[in-house]
């Protein structure tokens, strides 16, 4: 095998905080040899990121590095000067970066910052010279008619193009080594896929090493040949990807690998109703999703009429004109209809604008509709009076995804549970009491947490109290708009266990509303595939997996990264 | 562009005539006669009587009132002072030497503002960041009065450097110590504000993104970092502006610089009411264009807010 | 943890490297630990505080002031205002202050009994100067309670309800911008010639110096009536004015009380500029620093003592409430700690 590229030694980095100095990178060591890429996978915090930007001293101001080798081509980045680093940067290492919309600067035309970075690394000198780089690069980007192009602002491209053009500037000084920072997690799932093919393509065809930052293990098994697995600054395991995603073999990796939603294969049953050896706890005190999904499966959907169901809905904004005279008309959700059976989960998927957020709200009556008809347990909600809204307001209880912004800072957890028994008046005082401390442990968290505030939990742990609030009043109706969305891999698998839990035991109907079809097939009975406001397809969720009749649907699917990895 | 021009002269509009209005209603929706209160404790003649009611139009209902005396300010008509004297001519006296005084003390505020929130803001916690900041402080709670004599007498009776008092025609070397005095009511805000927009773009994606794709730091901090960050420093001299024109009263009054600061602080003390609303009325109006002029500049500044999505 | 149990540096290439398991690696995830340390907004901003030596010297010197502007006369038994001379008369006068009969008092320098020296019209410095404190304050404090109130109530109604009364009210907040507040104070005060008082001319400066509180509530307001909490009372059937009330001003308020305490110094400031103008409080009968720095100004170059002195008591006045909404500011917006 040849010289490594880059030789990762025993690497330290620290952060100074006001709480004092914090290690966040504890000894970690890698290599990267030339033309090979190297995923970097861990959870928010494990330093993954750190890691990486260490690397070329990109660190943020409070962070250095505090011990250990960067050797690149045998010299010790480490120890350079910052005027050596600044040759290194670009020419030799280069960065793509995680925010495609926070990276290009919104001052500058496109071509005067494609240009400078030509110009810094000495591809190109002279004016002429320079813009026919430019054009060259925003064509290999991908772009077609790059001479516009080049004379308009980041604001007038999309994410993708914008991350495309960061890509071609990456690329431009033709590094031996890029450095690609959660590259697509800002961008909608169906751009993702065709971003990482793209950056794929350039690689393989410049030689480029790679190393790729992810949250994502399927993505990483997919796009890499080795992979390391980082959690609390070290590595835990490393090797080849493909093996580690098939046989992970540190406990960590192995309840990593099982909490993945992209790679479990079906619908998440409650671990209670499966029987223990079978349920979705595992040897190690895990979740697995995917052993929990291979219980049997029974048919919770009761007779009667639907919990919830749309006719024909629409929901029309009335944007004001950019000159800020008149307005113009944008339909939000278009003619919707679909039915959610008692006692079962309808999963809402679509990309951002999609209008799946907008159906969630007209649904908890948030949002005034346009025109169509909505109705609950087959009463059309239009026809209820304010008293019967308001009731209807207490079976129906919705879970944001921001566990940060979903609970009153200003409150402790108890009075942030009981407000909706007060704001309904149910019972007294002292009952009031017990049924907090009733959902809290249906939530599995301990009484203790009462007396607390938001600030003092972890973002699990609040999302929990948000469905704890949402309980409290024994709803009929669960909306879960991106509920987990925000969290963390294995967080994210412990509140799908916990809301699959809840619904066998209290028989809760949901509306699940998400962006990730992975999540949809471990927790959702039939699926609602939503494009610019409009159904595209509704079928059940295996049909759905099995037989996508739709090409956008199709597209969602493709866009689970490393779906296919472990069959 | 265009669009964003328009509409932004739309919104001027009834700023315009309600802050005009405003001053006009606070001098005559007052009970009593408005006339007489302007006199105080003096009693007019009947001539200069007679005048002011002509001039006021206090024959006619309130709103016609203010049109008629809005066309008047129009026309470039301000009335006259109690000795006679025309108000349009004052101020077209002194008018160019409050320019003057403005332009000196907006320009040493940007240079030495803008420059020193730079360095702090880029050297954050170091000491010239603490020692600036204490400095700014200091000036932000010396009220200007207290600042223009500590000014005179320090620079002017002590050191003897300047001139205490600015001469007949006011050279602009008799100017530089009250643009001083005028820049040094704004610098701390200037400075501060800069000092917190170069620490909030240095932590910008686009910042690192400017180191990864190579450019030397001597090209990152103008072009990507001080560029950014003067975008909110220049809309805030819309917001000094009435800082300032409140300084060039007082600072001009106390140097004795023949501007319309000075004039007004003069009018100020001979009571002479409607010399007083006539020079606010013109520098509001000043103040309402200048934020205006800002707010096309901040257009041109910053791309984003010329092209509003589709 | 300490960095010698790190792992060894994995073998090169493709090779399965595993760690050693630790137990803590998953200890995160699996328990449901709260954290230690109680912490909300305000028991944060309070933490961060107690640890500020510009809080806890600003508000001593608050203190001082309060205390001071309270009892005047703990501080010096010479009136202000009564007694004062040109020269000395006669001999009572002339054992008093220890100087012979005829001595030119007036911008007198310091005299036992009388430590800072004389005004123009013969008063004593120092203690107009300490009876000049309860008038500064008392604008300083009547202005903020005024503007926040007016602040609070214009930019909640016009952020949490919007549409028409959102555009009317913002309107109108904008024309009382475009006025400097204290050009309109000078011309509500050259208008009331005869009836100025504390009330009327803390009316004067807070009557349009309250838009920019009211817009930076609105903004607050706005920001708090979209996070998800809101969304999710206002799903529970909370009414809007309970929603208003009980989830979105507390958690908008805490960028009003940082102006307000600036703007208590900025009040102060207005003050004494308006005296020092001419349209302030009547001479004789308040002490305001204001109109003894302007009628110290003739005599600047003979006696400075009488214009510094007061001079240093408002700057120091005012750069305590500056300090302390700074310290406050930190201590309440975790972006500004940041930055610091």
């Amino acid at each position: 095998m040849s010289e490594p590229l880059l030789s990762v030694r025993d690497l330290q980095v620290g952060f100074r905080t006001q709480g004092g100095f914090v290690d966040a990178v504890r000894g970690v060591s890698f290599d990267v040899h030339p033309g090979e890429t190297l995923a970097i996978v861990g959870e928010s915090g494990s330093g993954k990121s750190t890691t990486a930007m260490a690397i070329i001293n990109l660190l943020a101001s409070n962070g250095r590095i505090t011990g250990g080798e960067v050797l690149f081509e045998g010299r010790d980045l480490a120890k350079v000067s910052r005027r050596e680093m600044e040759d290194v940067r670009g020419r030799l290492i280069g960065l793509v970066p995680q925010d495609p919309m926070q990276s290009l600067n919104p001052v500058w035309r496109i071509g005067f910052q494609v240009e400078e970075a030509i110009r810094a690394n000495g591809i190109a000198t002279g004016k002429r010279d320079v813009r026919k780089r430019a054009v060259a690069v925003l064509r290999e980007a991908g772009l077609s008619d790059a001479d516009r192009r080049l004379g308009q602002f980041p604001h007038e491209f999309s994410g993708g193009m914008r991350q495309r053009v960061l890509i071609g500037i990456a690329l431009s000084g033709d590094p031996k080594l890029v450095i690609a920072d959660e590259p697509t997690s800002a961008l909608d799932v169906t751009v993702q896929r065709r971003i990482l093919d793209h950056l794929d393509t350039l690689t393989s065809q410049h030689g480029t090493a790679m190393i790729l930052i992810t949250h994502d293990l399927g993505l990483a098994a997919e796009r890499a040949e080795k992979m390391i697995v980082m959690n609390r600054g070290r590595i835990v395991e490393a090797g080849p990807a493909l093996e580690i995603l098939r046989d992970p073999r540190h406990p960590y990796t192995k309840r990593l690998v099982a909490a993945a939603p992209s790679i479990a294969s079906t619908r998440l049953e409650s671990s209670a109703g499966s029987g223990a050896a079978d349920s979705g706890a595992s040897a190690d005190g895990g979740i697995d999703l995917a052993i929990a999904a291979r219980a049997a499966r029974a048919s919770r959907e009761a007779a009667g009429p639907p919990a919830i169901e749309f006719r024909d809905v629409t929901k029309v904004f009335k944007l004001r004109k950019p000159s800020g005279i008149g307005s113009v008309d944008f339909t939000a959700v278009d003619q919707v209809s679909f039915q959610v059976p008692r006692g079962s989960t309808l999963a809402l998927v679509g990309e951002s604008g999609s209008g799946k957020s907008t159906a969630a709200k007209l649904l908890l009556q948030l949002e005034d509709k346009t025109s169509g008809t909505i109705l609950v347990d087959g009463k059309d909600t239009d026809e209820l009076s304010g008293r019967e809204t308001f009731e209807l307001r207490s079976r129906m209880q919705p879970v944001f995804q921001d566990p940060y912004g979903s609970l009153d800072p200003l409150r402790n957890i108890g009075n942030t549970i009981v407000e909706p028994l007060e704001v309904h008046r149910v019972g007294d005082r002292a009952s009031r009491r017990a049924r907090v401390l009733e959902v809290l442990d249906q939530v599995a968290l301990p009484a203790s947490v009462v007396t607390r505030y938001p600030n003092e939990l972890s973002g699990g742990q609040r999302q929990r109290v948000a469905i704890a609030r949402a309980l409290a009043l024994k709803p009929d109706v669960v909306v879960l708009d991106e509920a987990v969305s925000a969290l963390d891999v294995l967080v994210q698998a412990q509140v799908l266990t916990l809301l699959a839990d809840l619904q066998a035991e209290l028989g809760l109907t949901y509306l699940f509303i998400t962006h990730d079809l992975a999540v949809v097939r471990v927790i959702a009975d039939r699926v609602v595939v939503m494009e610019k406001g409009r159904v595209v397809e509704q079928a059940t969720v295996d049909e759905v997996f099995a037989n996508p009749q739709q090409q956008y649907t199709r597209e969602l699917l493709d866009a689970i990264p490393g779906r296919d990895l472990l069959v | 562009m265009t669009a964003y021009i328009l509409r932004r002269l739309l919104q001027a509009l009834p700023v315009f005539i309600g802050s005009t209005f405003l001053i006009y209603a606070m001098v005559f929706a007052i009970p009593g006669d408005p006339i007489l209160r302007m006199f105080g404790d003096r009693t007019p003649t009947d001539a200069t009587l007679a005048a002011l009611q002509a001039k006021y139009h206090l024959d006619q209902p309130f709103l016609v009132r203010y049109l008629l005396y809005m066309g008047d300010v129009f026309r470039g008509d301000l009335g006259t002072t109690f000795q006679g004297q025309s108000v349009n001519e004052i101020l077209m006296r002194t008018f160019p030497n409050t320019l003057r005084l403005a332009i000196l003390a907006v320009a040493i505020d940007l240079v030495v503002g803008v420059t020193v929130g730079l360095v702090a803001g880029l050297r954050k916690g170091k000491i010239f960041d603490n020692v600036t900041l204490l400095i700014g402080l200091v000036l932000i709670s010396m009220p200007v009065f207290v600042l223009a004599f500590v000014a005179q007498w320090f620079f002017g009776i002590q050191l003897g450097i300047f001139r205490a008092t600015v001469g007949p025609g006011a050279p602009w070397g008799d100017l530089i110590l009250p643009a001083i005095v005028l820049a040094a009511l704004n610098f701390a805000f200037t400075m501060r504000l800069t000092r917190a927009s170069v620490i909030e773009t240095n932590a910008q994606d686009f910042v690192r993104m400017a180191y990864g794709k190579g450019l030397r730091s001597e090209r990152v901090v103008p072009v990507h970092i001080l560029r950014n960050s003067l975008i909110p420093v220049t809309t805030n001299i819309a917001a000094n502006f009435g800082i300032l024109i409140v300084g060039a009263t007082v600072t001009e009054g106390i140097f004795n610089v023949p501007g319309v600061g000075n004039e007004l602080f003069k009018a100020i003390n001979r009571h002479d009411s409607p010399e007083v609303v006539s020079i606010v009325t013109v520098l509001v109006i000043i103040y309402v264009l200048v934020n205006l002029g800002i707010d096309l500049l901040y257009g041109v500044l910053d791309p984003r807010i010329r092209y509003v999505k589709k | 943890m300490s960095r010698s149990d790190a792992p060894a540096a994995p073998a090169p290439a493709a090779e399965r490297f595993v760690a050693d398991f630790t137990g803590d690696e998953l200890g995160a995830v699996d328990e449901v630990r709260v954290s230690e340390k109680r912490s909300n907004l305000w028991l944060d901003a309070w933490r961060d505080l107690r640890g500020r030596w510009m809080f806890w010297a600003s508000a001593a010197m608050i203190l001082f002031i309060v205390f001071v502007a309270l009892f005047p006369t703990a501080f010096t038994q010479v009136p202000p205002n009564d007694g004062c001379i040109l020269s000395v008369q006669n001999q009572t006068q002339a054992d008093e202050l220890g100087v012979p009969i005829g001595t030119k008092i007036s911008d007198h320098g310091p005299l036992p009994g009388h430590p800072l020296g004389f005004t123009k019209q013969g008063c004593d410095v120092f203690s107009r100067i300490v009876h000049g404190t309860s008038t500064s304050l008392s604008v300083g404090i009547i202005v903020s309670i005024m503007v926040a109130v007016i602040g609070i109530v214009i930019g909640a109604f016009a952020g949490f309800f919007g549409g028409w009364l959102d555009s009317v009210l913002m309107r109108f907040g904008d024309i009382v911008f475009a006025i400097p507040y204290v050009l309109a104070a000078v011309v509500v005060m050259s208008m009331f010639l005869h009836d100025r008082n504390i009330w009327v001319i803390s009316l004067a400066i807070g009557a349009f110096s309250w838009p920019s509180t009211a817009r930076i509530l609105r903004s607050e307001v706005l920001r708090v009536k979209n996070s998800d909490f809101v969304m999710a009372s206002t799903a529970l059937g909370l009414s809007r004015v309970r929603t208003m009330l009980a989830h979105v001003l507390p958690n908008s308020i805490a960028p009003v009380i940082v102006v307000t305490t600036i703007g208590l110094a900025g009040a102060i400031t207005a003050e004494a500029t308006l005296s020092f103008l001419g349209v302030g409080l009547p001479n004789n009968i308040f002490m305001s620093w204001g109109n003894d720095i302007s009628a110290a100004q003739t005599s600047l170059r003979t006696n400075p003592a009488a214009l510094i002195y007061p001079s240093i008591a408002l700057s120091l006045t005012v750069l305590a409430f500056i300090v302390m909404g700074e310290a406050v500011r930190d201590a309440l917006d975790p972006r500004a700690r940041a930055s610091r």
